[in-house]
This record gives C-alpha cells, sequence and structure tokens, in this order.
C-alpha cells in the first residue's frame, strides 16, 4: 500500500517561476491496484510519480510504501522497491551494454552488488525463458547491444526488466506515449498481461483519455497540482470520455484549453 | 653500440611530452646524434617507442575507465602522472625498494582521483572544472613532494635495474618486457571487474545515470570508484615511466590526458577490428598508445623540434577525434552522389 500525506512540491521557491508542482496532494493506493491517471500538462502527473520515486524530494508531506517511509530515501534506494518504465524508451536501457546484461543489472534491482561475476548460465536461460515471452524474437539476440532495438523494443523490454524482479509498485510515466500507435497498443496490452500475471500495484500516467477509462480498476484526474477526481471499480467502468471532459471542464471554469489531453 | 643507448637514453627524457622543465634536457645534443648515425638509431628509436608506448598505455587503460567507462574527461590525470613519478622517485631516493614505491604511487592516485571525484558527486562541480582543479593543486603537492622540480634516480635501484639484474636483456628489452606484463596483467582484471555486478553497474552508470539509478545503484558511489581506479591506473603509469627514464619531473604530465585521449582513439580508428569484446577494446587502447609512440619517434627522426611536439599532439588528437563524422560525412555524400 502507497500512502502519500500532505504531499506539496514546488520548483524553484522563492523565484518568478516558482511552480507549485504539487499541492497537499492526499493519495491511498492499495495492493492491486492498478490506478491510471490523467491530466493536462503541467497538472503535475509526472511530479507525482518522480516524488514517488525519490527523483525529487516533496518539501512536506509523507510518502508511506508498505509501512516503510520513504519519504527521505535516495532515488536509488527507494528502487529496491519501485519498478519504472519512462516516456522515452531510450531512457530505460543502456543502449551501450547487451540485452542479457541490461537484464542482469534490472535482477539485482535493490540488492546488493559484489564482485561476482554478473551473468550466470542459469540466469540465462530464465532470460532466455522471459524475453520468449514478449514474443519480439529478443531470446535470440541476447549478445545483441540493446542500442540496436527500435524504441518499441525497448520498451518492452524496459517493462520487462522494471517487473524481472517483482516490484511493490509499477511507475509507468506516459510510457507508450513515444511510440507509433500500433506498437503503442502492443505495449499497453503487454503491461496488462505482466500486471495481471503478477498482481502488480500500478500507477500509470497517460494522455489517451481512452487508455484511462479501457485498462485498470481506477483513475486519477489531476490539475493543478492537485488530485480533483478519483474514481474506481463500477463507478470507473461506467465513464466514457464525455464524462471525463465534463468534469475537466467544470474544474477548470470552462477553460477548455488546447490541450494533448483532448486528443484522447 | 654504445653510443647507439646513449641516443635512446636521449629519446627517452627529449621525446615524450615532458621536455619542458627537465635539467637534463639533451635534446639539442640527440638530434645531432641522430643525423650522425641514423639507421642504428632508427631501430633504437622504435624498440623505444615500443617499450614507452606499453609503459604509457597503463595511463591509457586508466584513462579508459573516465573517459570511455564513465564518459568524462578526467583532467586531473595531468596532475596524477606526474603525482606517480613524484611519489615513486622520492621514495626510492629515500630508500624503498622500487616495487613498493610503485604500490604507494597507485595509491597517491587514487586518493587523488577521489578528491576530484567527491568534488564532482558531493559539491556537484562539473566533471571537466573539477579535474582542472585537481589538476592545478596537484603541481604543488608535486612539489610539496619533491622539495624541488626534478628527481633524478642516477645510480638508484629501478624496477628497471632490478629487473636488468636478473635478465640478460638491454634496458629497452626489459621496458618492453615489463610494459608487456603490466599491460596484459591490467586488461586481464579489467575484463574480470567490468564483467562482475559492480563493474556493470559502473558501466552503467557511465552508460545510462537515471536507468542505474532506477535500478538501484549508487551513481555517485560508481563515479567516485571510477575515477579512482582511473588515477590510480595513471599514476602507476607515471611511476613506470619515471622509473624508465631514470628521473621524475613535476612537469611530465602535462599533456597527459592529449596522450590518453589520442592512444584511445587512435587505437579504436586504427585497429577497427578489435571490437565487440571489452578485452579487445582494451588491446586496442594498448596499440594506440603505441602507435602513438612510434607516430612521435617518426616525425622527431623527421627532424621535428622536440619543443613543437605538444603543438603535433594536439593536432593529431583534433584530427583523430574528428575521423568518425569526417568519415560519415563521406559516405553520406557518396550515398548522394550515387542517388543522383
Amino acid at each position: 500500500m502507497l500512502k502519500l500525506t500532505g504531499v506539496n512540491m514546488t520548483f524553484k521557491p522563492g523565484s518568478v517561476n516558482e511552480k507549485r508542482a504539487l499541492i497537499d496532494v492526499n493519495l491511498v493506493i492499495h495492493p492491486g491496484d492498478f490506478v491510471t491517471v490523467i491530466g493536462g500538462n503541467g497538472a503535475g502527473k509526472s511530479t507525482l510519480l518522480n516524488v514517488v520515486a525519490g527523483v525529487c524530494n516533496n518539501e512536506s508531506g509523507r510518502i508511506v510504501l508498505d509501512g516503510i517511509d520513504i519519504t527521505r530515501k535516495p532515488e536509488y534506494k527507494r528502487a529496491a522497491y519501485l519498478g519504472r518504465v519512462f516516456q522515452d524508451p531510450m531512457m530505460g536501457t543502456a543502449a551501450g551494454m547487451i540485452i542479457e546484461e541490461n537484464l542482469a543489472m534490472a535482477k539485482r534491482r535493490g540488492k546488493r552488488r559484489s564482485l561476482r561475476w554478473e551473468i550466470t548460465r542459469e540466469e540465462r536461460a530464465e532470460y532466455c525463458r522471459e524475453l520468449a515471452k514478449l514474443g519480439l524474437g529478443l531470446e535470440e539476440r541476447l549478445q545483441d547491444k540493446v542500442g540496436l532495438l527500435s524504441g518499441g523494443q525497448r520498451q518492452a523490454l524496459t517493462l520487462l526488466m522494471a517487473t524481472l524482479q517483482k516490484p511493490k509498485m509499477l511507475l509507468l510515466d506516459e510510457h507508450t506515449a513515444a511510440l507509433d500507435p500500433k506498437t503503442a497498443r502492443k505495449v499497453l496490452q503487454l503491461t496488462q498481461d505482466l500486471v495481471a500475471q503478477e498482481q502488480l500495484t500500478t500507477l500509470m500516467i497517460t494522455h489517451n483519455m481512452k487508455d484511462a477509462l479501457r485498462v485498470g480498476n481506477r483513475l486519477i484526474m489531476m490539475y493543478e497540482g492537485r488530485v480533483i477526481f478519483d474514481v474506481e471499480g463500477e463507478e470507473k467502468r461506467s465513464l466514457d470520455t464525455r464524462d471525463l471532459m465534463e468534469k475537466f471542464e467544470m474544474v477548470s471554469g470552462g477553460e477548455f484549453a488546447n490541450d494533448r489531453m483532448m486528443l484522447g | 653500440m654504445p653510443a647507439g643507448h646513449f641516443y635512446a637514453v636521449f629519446i627517452h627524457s627529449g621525446g615524450c611530452a615532458r621536455c619542458n622543465a627537465s635539467p637534463i634536457d639533451p635534446s639539442a645534443g640527440s638530434a645531432i646524434a641522430g643525423r650522425e648515425q641514423k639507421p642504428m638509431n632508427v631501430m633504437l628509436a622504435m624498440q623505444d617507442a615500443f617499450a614507452q608506448g606499453l609503459l604509457w598505455a597503463v595511463m591509457s587503460l586508466g584513462t579508459y575507465i573516465s573517459y570511455r567507462v564513465l564518459q568524462i574527461a578526467d583532467l586531473s590525470v595531468d596532475g596524477t602522472f606526474a603525482l606517480g613519478g613524484c611519489i615513486s622517485a622520492t621514495l626510492i631516493v629515500g630508500g624503498m625498494n622500487p616495487f613498493f614505491a610503485l604500490i604507494f604511487s597507485l595509491l597517491g592516485g587514487m586518493i587523488a582521483g577521489a578528491v576530484t571525484a567527491l568534488m564532482n558527486t558531493f559539491l556537484r562541480i562539473p566533471s571537466l572544472l573539477a579535474g582542472i582543479l585537481t589538476m592545478l593543486g596537484l603541481y604543488s603537492v608535486n612539489m610539496r613532494i619533491m622539495g624541488k622540480s626534478n628527481t633524478p634516480l642516477l645510480g638508484e635501484d629501478t624496477i628497471i635495474t632490478l629487473a636488468g639484474n636478473v635478465l640478460p636483456f638491454s634496458k629497452n628489452v626489459i621496458n618492453l618486457l615489463i610494459g608487456i606484463v603490466f599491460c596484459v596483467g591490467l586488461i586481464a582484471v579489467m575484463y574480470w571487474f567490468f564483467g562482475t555486478e559492480i563493474g556493470c553497474a559502473l558501466r552503467a552508470t557511465g552508460d545510462n545515470a537515471k536507468m542505474a539509478r532506477a535500478l538501484g545503484t549508487n551513481t555517485d558511489n560508481m563515479i567516485i570508484l571510477g575515477l579512482l581506479l582511473s588515477n590510480g591506473l595513471v599514476a602507476l603509469s607515471g611511476a613506470l615511466v619515471a622509473q624508465s627514464q631514470g628521473f621524475a619531473d613535476v612537469g611530465m604530465g602535462t599533456g597527459t590526458i592529449v596522450i590518453g585521449l589520442a592512444s584511445i582513439i587512435i587505437g579504436q580508428v586504427v585497429f577497427r577490428f578489435l571490437r565487440g569484446n571489452f578485452a579487445l577494446k582494451l588491446l586496442a587502447a594498448v596499440l594506440g598508445s603505441v602507435l602513438y609512440r612510434v607516430i612521435i619517434a617518426i616525425v622527431l627522426q623527421l627532424g621535428l623540434d622536440t619543443n613543437d611536439l605538444k603543438l603535433f599532439s594536439a593536432v593529431l588528437v583534433a584530427v583523430a577525434l574528428s575521423v568518425p563524422l569526417l568519415r560519415e560525412k563521406y559516405k553520406a555524400s557518396r550515398l548522394r552522389k550515387e542517388a543522383e
């Protein structure tokens, strides 16, 4: 269970460019929840994920994950609990290292690293099995540099890496936004399969309202640093994109912003 | 033979980017000697270039860690190379066994590397500037260690003279053997290390720090470890060179980073078939270092003034750095022409 209590985050405090990215966010995510997060540009979606992952430190409030207070833990320590996939397919993998080295790094997420040899024979067999599940033929290319893969392949690999060592929580930051529509659908399907298989608690940011409605059991809408709408279960299933737009229009005071969110 | 040998020693002190502050700078004399006995001297100069190339290759391997693995151009090596030489020379003159002196040089270099890394990680000083600061500070440190700008090792035991007592070879051959032993040993150790869990985390830090952190790597610690190892090797190389040439000088490190980059890039460009395996890439850097010395020896034989050597090195590196880009452009323009 992830619990955020009174979390605030301000960028460049005290300057002309001061930006309050998160304002008094209170949020509880239960084990097994698959939460989709939507909101316009600058609504605070990515910041929400980043304060959970420890990329930036929230200025006030507490973040507790499964009873562990992670509020002041550095990013690399929180990695023990979190699987992450980024929007940029290049960010989640090391291009200059081969596929099996990337997987071996992921296998050791949150573990103490020693002077043992990185890849063992049993591990290699395991990576082959896991890669085969992606159905991309990557199991034949363990020794290939990741830099040779396409964006979609790299994103699928990153997803596998994020879940190779079961995380307490999976954080997806618009991980399909940079892919072409067909690949995006594939990666999203893969995400759903992996989440269902491993029963992962998931927080997924998306710009695509249809995806946000179709995927997951709970939906959060953010606006100007606040969580303004939070539905789950039956209520979420009964929503459609028009409902979401109306909701958005209501809170934003009729300001029908020229925003990517509308394109969903 | 004695005359030829004499000349080879002169090339040592005159030819290798460390001619600036040496009180026994003989470059003028060597040029004259070189013209008198050319055929023999060319052979010896080549032998010497190979030996020097291998001793300096230890520095290239160190630079490989910062420049290629961590992707940091670490300028502290100019200071740590001299630091290694100064520590070694001072300890040997003080009566220490030259092998132990090498270990202290290695440790000294590691400490200096850690200083650069701490400035970069904890104080967030950009790596280039952090390296410059360490390099500058080390000049004073090196002066303090030696108490003067130059320490000759005439009549002292060095690893070369000690090996010479046991092995029936000339000084050049012994230099060569020592260089081969160190380079082969280091390539083996580095190949092993960068295949371990920590080694992979270090490589990932240089490749994609964000990913490395997301997978639980303390990237700051990896930068510290990398620069520590890198500068340790560079100082070791400085110690080997000082013992080989028979003196240490505060100015002996000037331009080290350029020579290191030159070796790596020349190795990569010329020995393009050495790819794929990490050990082969390291071997390419070693061969690049040797080739660099050979090129220098050739241009000196052709009559280049030793004072122009640094300019030549700088131009050489600039050319080598631009080769990949120029090659791309050439390919692209040819493809365009074919299309038309």
